[in-house]
């Protein structure tokens, strides 16, 4: 699943650490997220939607292999 | 979340030490303190059987305050360390039950392959995903 997870955070001028912690999920896990080796949950997608005031599809994209 | 993973993390490793040191005791203390004295045995084993079943309590609440990526990180290592231990377990004892290996087939050999192999899995798959 691709994601914009990085602009965004980049954008807001947010670290993983600081994202994680407002999340609620650790470093690693945003760092997978973002570097496209992990899928996050769907409450962990809603998180992130909710705080961007994105709509999910606007965040991740998914592409069928 | 962090302080409540400290917690955590602090109640797995004392109820661990507590049941190493209390199996060190049912262990050794029958020989080496006690003289074989029945009742002070089956109070030394009783006391380690219920610090495993806490230390086990432990690492399950340690477990539920994983995140997603991590509990599927120790997922992944659980799920091939148990066929590993099932696999590898059962040839040893195969082995000795042939007389293909000169000594017996100890219990605590498996423990300590279960324990190596799971701390090597979990290592590999968090780079995986670093």
């Amino acid at each position: 699943m691709k994601n914009k997870l990085k602009v965004l955070r980049a954008e807001n001028s947010y670290t993983q650490e600081d994202l994680a912690d407002i999340i609620g999920v650790s470093r690693q896990t945003i760092n997978a997220i973002e570097k496209e080796k992990f899928d996050p949950s769907l409450p962990t997608a809603f998180r992130i939607s909710r705080l961007f005031k994105l709509p999910i599809e606007a965040i991740f994209s998914f592409e069928e292999n | 979340m962090k302080a409540e993973r400290k917690k955590n993390l602090y109640n797995l490793a004392i109820w661990t030490w507590s049941w190493v040191a209390t199996l060190a005791l049912a262990s050794f203390g029958p020989k080496y303190i006690w003289d074989d004295h029945s009742v002070l045995t089956t109070l030394a084993v009783s006391v380690n059987f219920v610090h495993g079943i806490l230390m086990i309590i432990a690492n399950r609440r340690m477990f539920n305050n994983f995140d997603e990526l991590e509990r599927k990180i120790h997922l992944e290592s659980l799920a091939l360390t148990l066929g590993l231990a099932v696999v590898v377990g059962l040839t040893y004892s195969l082995l000795d039950a042939t007389n293909l290996i000169a000594y017996n087939a100890e219990i605590s050999n498996l423990v300590i392959f279960i324990g190596l192999t799971y701390l090597v899995l979990v290592t590999v798959n968090t780079k995986r995903y670093a």
